[in-house]
């Protein structure tokens, strides 16, 4: 299945819940937040979000930062 | 007695808090802030690197056990992205703290106070515990607490200029106005900047370029350390007033 994930395109391996695509990614999903087509999904709903085709996935984390500067890293933002 | 910092019940043991941004790698990181004795750690949303799955992780060097970890949304221009970062930091993290940062202009950082309201009102009513990144204008630090603000944050001076308390006036009358918190954010280019902040009355400083844009940002994070615990002392001690004159401090009595 083909999805949009930050920002890439990326064609998962099997994985069908956000629950599958975080294992699928060796990400763990304590410290990470995840939204999908601009909709947070919430973390004990991983494992019964079904993903779509062409849906626009963001898994996003804490990194260094404490200053509004920081514009060269505005992943999210087009 | 205690002197502790308390926002909307949430217990502070360091009145310097640390960003965490432009260090060199997160060794430097951890060592600046443990040096700093903070118990406070900004941190900002971004995206998972996905292609390198085994880069370290920012929370791998900060224990969240030990420092509380506040998110900000830094980077965000309009209402709608601050809104998004914070209720994603929410759900990455474990607090509803979220320093919020609306930004109106690229060249000064300065924020934009009407955006920065009225995202301040939708996110408090949303339950979180919003500290909002102000400039030094009382009126809007009022008008911010009426939104919900759980403290309020103005700048010392714009953001990693270094340039220190520009306008002392301003912070001392938005702590007259306000009866939340009064945090100095941006500005502190050295230790007697944050003194200043401390000895006007402010109930912390938050710094970031200040110690990790330092020489040696794990020295002046300890330098940053003890001023503001400087500060804070001679705030509660009761300066001295000043005076055009001299005063003698010996006695004439005695003389030969």
């Amino acid at each position: 299945m083909k999805i949009r994930l930050n920002g890439e395109e990326y064609t998962t391996s099997g994985a069908e819940s956000i629950e599958e695509l975080l294992s699928e990614l060796g990400i763990e999903p304590g410290r990470v937040a995840v939204e999908v087509n601009l909709a947070i999904v919430r973390k004990a709903d991983y494992g019964r979000f079904t993903l779509k085709e062409g849906d626009v996935v963001e898994v996003v984390n804490f990194v260094g930062g404490g200053s509004p500067g920081d514009r060269w890293i505005r992943a999210l933002i087009p | 007695m205690e002197d502790r910092l308390v926002i909307q019940g949430i217990e502070f043991t360091s009145r310097l808090w640390v960003g965490t941004g432009k260090y060199r790698d997160f060794e430097e990181t951890a060592k600046a802030v443990e040096a700093s004795g903070t118990d406070v750690v900004t941190v900002a949303v971004r995206r998972v690197n996905i292609l390198d799955r085994n880069s370290p992780n920012l929370l791998d060097y900060l224990d969240p056990k030990r420092y509380k970890i506040l998110p900000n949304t830094a980077g965000c221009y309009t209402v709608e992205d601050a809104l998004r970062y914070a209720r994603l930091a929410r759900e990455a993290g474990i607090s509803d703290l979220v320093k919020l940062e609306v930004i109106g202009d690229e060249k000064t950082l300065f924020p934009d106070v009407c955006g920065l309201l009225e995202a301040t009102e939708v996110l408090a009513r949303e339950g979180f515990v919003v500290l909002p990144y102000t400039n030094d204008d009382p009126v809007t630090a009022r008008r911010l607490v009426d939104a919900g603000a759980a403290a309020v944050m103005p700048l010392g001076a714009p953001i990693g200029s270094g340039l220190g308390i520009r306008n002392p006036y301003n912070i001392k009358i938005i702590l007259e106005t306000v009866d939340v918190p009064v945090i100095v954010d941006a500005g502190v280019g050295t230790a007697s900047d944050a003194t200043i902040a401390m000895e006007l009355g402010c109930d912390a400083v938050l710094i970031n370029t200040g110690i990790a844009g330092a020489g040696d940002p794990v020295s002046m994070a300890r330098a940053m350390r003890h001023a503001v615990i400087a500060g804070r002392l001679a705030y509660r001690a009761g300066r001295i007033p000043r005076k055009l004159y001299a005063t003698a401090s010996s006695p004439m009595e005695g003389m030969l």
